[in-house]
């Protein structure tokens, strides 16, 4: 299969060398990885209009389908980044537009918010980006996923792709809160001297 | 509420960057409620210091967990069997839970992760404000439901000063003075015969510390 996106940036054979034993048919080895979420309502429907169109654009770019950019969490876009994603983007509808009112509002402060924590961590914040994304812009689309190949290349690999994300910590469940034991059914009930009788006889 | 704010990353892991395993303990009340150290924020330091130590080579595990509360030792109980796995615990609860959790664990350190701020209320999304300093003698009847020992920049009892210009403050024009909102409340309330009264130095006595509060045994078992 040809691969065109390969010549438009020269930077990724320098910036990313192929891993050491790829096969031949791992494709990406040695090439960035960049995740995209993007919204079902617009930019996934882009990304899909793009291909219908012929639109050709970075094979780097990994799509992840969510029902909204509301959905979008500081936690799942850092597991992007602890997993070795070199850029992340997150495409959503224009302002006005989302379907639950203001889910991308939220998405873009998340964003905003998750760079100054990669900062925090010594990671480039330019590794993650928000777009907006109309459904019929499927050549925006395309651009977006270049731009941020574009950058993943620059700014070189992830410097977590040295180490494996491995088990180095998990979240810990409490143990579950046991209800009382049953008490026995005559508790409390007042045994009348028949009863009595009949249980020393 | 108790409102607190989380420490940079540096401050946190400069703490721990020698404990080979770490575990971050969170407080799913009032920091969960400020943001600041609930199950969410909890599992954000522990990502971050994973990325941390991944970044520098240090062999380093932390695992994370949510208390309902850790000002309570009834809360902290399920931590018992934990610990001692543990070379360090990184609490986001309160100054209160922080030292709770150092107390029943005293054979392991404990440090802070959140810098608490005061006792206050939402004011928006992301914004809290303080409203009371716990100074042990409430006086807000009497000032139309607005402290003026924590709303005012001074912490004037007698109100306002000669600062007071057009309801702001003098200290921070962007805010409103107390004793302005005091003096208009009070009119809405129509008690402002309550705004002439002299009050006399505050009596900080009684505030005590480090105080206590609840019936003691001895009390209880008094006649």
């Amino acid at each position: 299969m040809a691969e065109p996106e390969r010549e438009s940036f020269p930077n990724a054979a320098r910036a990313f060398p192929a891993r050491e034993g790829a096969s031949g048919s791992d494709r990406l080895a040695g090439r960035p990885v960049v995740v995209a979420f993007a919204c079902t309502y617009c930019a996934y429907t882009a990304a899909d209009l793009a291909g219908a169109m012929r639109l050709s654009y970075p094979a780097e770019v990994r799509i992840v389908q969510v029902p909204c950019t509301g959905k979008i969490d500081i936690c799942l876009l850092l597991d992007a980044f602890e997993h070795g994603a070199d850029a992340v983007f997150v495409a959503g509808c224009n302002l006005g537009d989302c379907h639950f009112r203001e889910g991308n509002v939220h998405a873009k402060k998340e964003v905003a918010r998750c760079r100054r924590l990669l900062r925090e961590v010594g990671l480039e914040p330019e590794r993650l980006e928000f777009f907006h994304v109309p459904a019929s812009a499927a050549s925006l689309f395309a651009d977006c996923a270049r731009e941020m190949t574009k950058r993943a290349c620059s700014l070189g690999p992830n410097p977590l792709r040295a180490t494996p994300a491995g088990d180095l910590g998990k979240k810990l469940a409490l143990p579950e809160d046991l209800p009382p034991a049953i008490p026995p059914q005559d508790l409390g009930k007042l045994k009348t001297d028949r009863a009595n009788q009949q249980k020393g006889a | 509420m108790i409102v607190a704010r989380r420490k940079p990353l540096a401050e946190i892991e400069a703490v721990v960057q020698d404990c080979t395993q770490v575990l971050v303990v969170g407080c799913g009340s009032c920091m969960a409620v400020c943001q600041a150290g609930g199950e969410k924020e909890v599992e954000i330091l522990a990502r971050q210091l994973r990325m941390r130590a991944r970044l520098a080579s240090r062999c380093q595990i932390v695992d994370e967990i949510t208390l309902p509360r850790q000002c309570d030792p009834e809360f902290l109980r399920p931590l018992a069997a934990l610990v001692d796995r543990y070379q360090a615990l990184v609490s986001m609860a309160c100054g209160a839970g922080v030292q709770l959790l150092a107390e029943q664990f005293a054979h392991r350190p404990v440090f802070p992760a959140l810098d608490t701020l005061f006792l206050g209320v939402n004011e928006g999304p992301g914004t809290w404000g303080q409203r009371c300093l716990a100074c042990g003698q409430c006086i807000l009847h009497l000032t139309a439901g607005i402290c003026p020992k924590t709303l005012c920049a001074k912490g004037l009892l007698n109100g306002p000063c000669g600062g007071t210009k057009h309801g702001k403050c003098e200290v921070n024009a962007e805010k409103t003075c107390a004793w302005a909102a005091i003096y208009n409340r009070l009119e809405k309330w129509g008690r402002l015969e309550l705004i002439g009264r002299i009050w006399p130095p505050a009596d900080w006595s009684v505030v005590d510390t480090p105080a206590r509060h609840g019936t003691s045994l001895a009390e209880e078992s008094a006649p």
